[in-house]
């Protein structure tokens, strides 16, 4: 009988273990992302723990561990009402615990501003109003509904204004280009744009005013908190966001508020400096910059790659440009970040500004970072990827297929474009899964070129010309980066972190999930191609 | 002899090749008949594929093939650098040694030709798939799964699927490079068949490693070895009474 290591059974092991141990390693990154990020948004209960030091404190558990010091457990609490307290996390040493309760009356608000509040409601004051609730809680409840009534209401006219705003911002602009043309300051035509714009402006105040009388004492409109050290706070309504008694909610209430959480993630803005509220601009940021980024590096790498395998001889030269492709994949992507402002932003975007917006200088228009430079230096980044997948797919193809097709009298680029190109789709396809893999997470270059840390407007919008490739905009994998370690309380933004992380990777997923579905399905028309 | 002149579809004088210094093909001169199946036999590397597809001028795609010499196809020449390779390759048609269907629909396959063309016309391509596929003797396996891939038919079907795809064009010569060497032997037998069909309508120029094909198809059969054509002549005489040494060595198996 042969030793058992020359059976290559050992080889064959080994290669096993390597592929679990990547899967180990992967489900793992995947699982602390989940673990952490889905849990974020359950309704966790606030739990009173009464302490031998006769105080109280009132909060959610976010960790329990062994004290280092003197080895007892401890617990961490997250106590919130960072105005009152100054920070949001205290340890507690469970020796010194004389009592926990979970009270039904225990109020959770999430503010616009400080973040949570943890109390309990005392009482609603509003001026002008008949609340006919019995209890504060109802109330509160009642009280909340007008104000967001309101709200609702002056939404409409808030858009308007900025409608209206949109407006008389173009018009300054023509304005500004007149007056740089070098036309008398009182030309018609001036002075015709100046009294259209300020027709807008009284509009725009008009609608100011009326916004401003429907909210009119809806700011008196305050709710009383005790927190749990005994202090009294009033909270204004329009400063809350959302509030719940986690203590006192059914299973299925506590549902409610989680998918309501989950929807403002979705679609909402961010506040608080990011580390509150929704992640929609970035989420939206992220997509739209990987598309722009596709539909420059998809064409451009597939007819360079064309041109390379089909047209070039293949001598020195075309072997030193494959070389040179080949090795651009593996260039430092900072390294792109600083080509692309030194060539797109203040090359190309510089040129743009001098030729088309010179009135509007030395304020850039498309001479500094936005989502057009931020997606072209992806897509110099990833385009070596799909130059590399196309002609991998284009060699791949039989020889007796492209002979084929030359001997029914079809010129090269007919076989081009009839044959080898729907075959080569396949690993066409591949490349641009992998080159949109890697521009979503790619953060480097792109807080050089466009990525900021709160955009103002996105860069889609209803007002024309609807894309606005100057605008700078927000991006995930940034996000990560400045709430877990840029913000202000890095400690109460960790949970945004693992969201942010997590939603990333399920965009990432999705991208690529549809990628392949599409890919398999043209596997089937197209089975000879085996890249 | 001006009968046989007229006669006379494809000639060869004085053709040689190279591969950059390798001399493949050494002062050719042959000449083929219209409506025959002219077989070209020899050893590997004896140059028969490379003179085969000097017809259709898919050594063009060899950078560096060298060609001196003179092809006539219909007197007009071959290796003229203004001839219409495009139009050339219509009238001379190609089939592999491997099938090589495209990775399309039995129908599109069979009309890849004409579309390319410019035809486009349903009536006429349903008439030429019809006309094309019958000719090649498929018709009846195909006829009900015309939209199905080509890729999933047998060897032999799809060796025939290309054949017929070659007549769509309505060509006047077929090139056949050992379109048998795959192929088992029942779907051997049929392409056999075909080629004894095909003969009254257009020209058949076959190469074949298999000796007892050649005889069986063939009306004229051209020996090659290392690069130079040996000996030519009718079927009959070249196996049964070979003027060369050579040719009758080749053929009784005593080498190659």
């Amino acid at each position: 009988m042969k030793p058992f290591w020359k059976t290559g059974e050992p080889y064959v092991l080994a290669t096993g273990a390597a592929l679990a141990i990547i899967l180990v390693m992967s489900l793992a990154l995947v699982g602390v992302v989940m673990t952490n990020g889905l849990g974020y948004f359950w309704p966790r209960a606030l739990v009173k723990f009464e302490l031998k030091d006769g105080s109280v404190a009132l909060g959610q558990i976010t960790q329990q561990e062994k004290n280092p010091t003197n080895g007892d457990r401890r617990i961490q609490l997250k106590i919130a009402n960072r105005d009152v307290f100054g920070q949001d996390f205290r340890w507690i040493d469970e020796k010194d615990i004389t009592a926990r309760s979970l009270p039904a009356d225990a109020v959770l608000l999430e503010r616009r501003e400080h973040g949570n509040f943890f109390g309990f409601l005392t009482g609603v004051t509003a001026e002008g109003m008949t609340l006919t609730g019995a209890a504060p809680y109802d109330k509160l409840l009642q009280a909340r509904k007008l104000v967001s009534g309101k709200l609702d209401a002056t939404r409409t006219i808030k858009q308007q204004m900025s409608n209206l705003n949109n407006s008389a911002e173009s018009l300054r602009l023509k304005v500004q280009k007149l007056e740089y043309d070098g036309k008398e300051k009182n030309a018609a035509s001036i002075t015709e744009l100046t009294s259209a714009r300020e027709k807008l402006m009284a509009e725009f105040s008009k609608l100011n005013e009326q916004a401003t009388a429907t909210l009119a004492g809806i700011g008196t409109i305050t709710a009383q908190l005790s927190d749990s050290a005994g202090g009294s706070k009033d909270i204004s309504l329009t400063e809350i966001v959302a509030l719940q008694r986690p203590n006192s909610m059914s299973f299925f209430a506590k549902c409610g508020a989680y998918l309501e959480r989950v929807r403002e993630l979705l679609w909402d803005d961010p506040r608080e400096s990011n580390t509150e509220g929704g992640l929609f601009p970035a989420i939206f940021g992220t997509v739209m910059m990987v598309l722009l980024m596709s539909v420059f590096s998809l064409p451009f790498g597939v007819i360079a790659a064309i041109y390379l395998r089909e047209y070039a001889r293949d001598g020195l030269v075309t072997r030193m440009v494959r070389i040179a492709v080949n090795n651009l994949a593996g260039v430092p992507s900072i390294v792109y970040g600083v080509f692309g402002l030194g060539f797109f932003v203040y090359g190309v975007g510089g040129s743009l500004d001098k030729l088309f917006f010179p009135e509007r200088l030395p304020t850039p228009t498309f001479g500094t970072g936005g989502i057009l430079w931020s997606s072209l230096t992806l897509a110099l980044l990833t385009v070596p990827v799909v130059i590399v997948a196309t002609e991998e797919s284009l060699a791949s193809i039989p020889k007796g297929i492209r002979e084929g097709s030359l001997a029914l009298g079809a010129t090269k680029f007919q076989t081009l474009t009839k044959i080898l190109l729907p075959m080569a789709t396949p690993g066409i396809m591949t490349g641009l899964i992998l080159s949109m893999a890697r521009a979503a997470g790619e953060v480097a270059p792109l807080m050089i070129v466009g990525v900021v840390k709160l955009a103002p407007t996105l860069p889609f919008d209803s007002n024309f010309p609807f894309f606005h490739m100057d605008r700078k905009f927000m991006h995930l994998g940034f996000h990560i980066y400045d709430v877990g370690f840029q913000s202000p309380n890095v400690e109460a933004a960790k949970p945004m972190v693992f969201v942010t992380t997590m939603l990333l990777l399920a965009i990432v997923i999705v991208a690529s999930s549809t990628a392949i579905y599409l890919r398999t399905r043209m596997r089937g028309k197209y089975t000879t191609s085996t890249f | 002899m001006e009968q046989a002149a007229n006669k006379t579809i494809l000639s060869v004088s004085d053709l040689n090749l190279h591969y950059g210094q390798a001399h493949a093909l050494k002062n050719i001169n042959l000449d083929m008949a219209r409506h025959q199946v002219t077989a070209f036999i020899g050893p590997s590397g004896c140059g028969k594929s490379t003179l085969l597809r000097c017809f259709n001028r898919m050594n063009d795609l060899v950078e560096s093939a060298k060609i001196d010499g003179s092809i006539r196809f219909n007197d007009a020449e071959i290796n003229d650098s203004s001839t219409d390779v495009i139009s050339l390759r219509r009238k001379i048609g190609m089939v592999f040694q491997q099938s090589n269907p495209f990775p399309k629909s039995i129908y599109e396959n069979i009309v890849y030709g004409l579309r390319i063309a410019g035809v486009n016309d349903k009536a006429t391509l349903d008439e030429a798939v019809e006309r094309s596929l019958k000719s090649a003797a498929i018709w009846n396996e195909v006829k009900d799964r015309l939209n199905d891939s080509a890729l999933g038919l047998s060897g032999g079907q799809a060796q025939r699927i290309c054949i017929a795809r070659a007549i769509a064009v309505n060509p006047e010569i077929i090139l056949m490079d050992e379109p048998c060497s795959a192929l088992d032997p029942i779907s051997t037998l049929k392409i056999e068949e075909l080629i004894e069909e095909l003969k009254s309508k257009y020209t058949i120029v076959i190469v074949t490693h298999n000796m007892q094909q050649a005889a069986r198809v063939s009306d004229v059969t051209a020996f090659f070895y290392l690069g130079e054509l040996i000996e030519a002549g009718g079927t009959r005489k070249i196996f049964t009474n070979p003027e060369k040494k050579q040719t009758e060595d080749y053929i009784t198996g005593r080498f190659g």
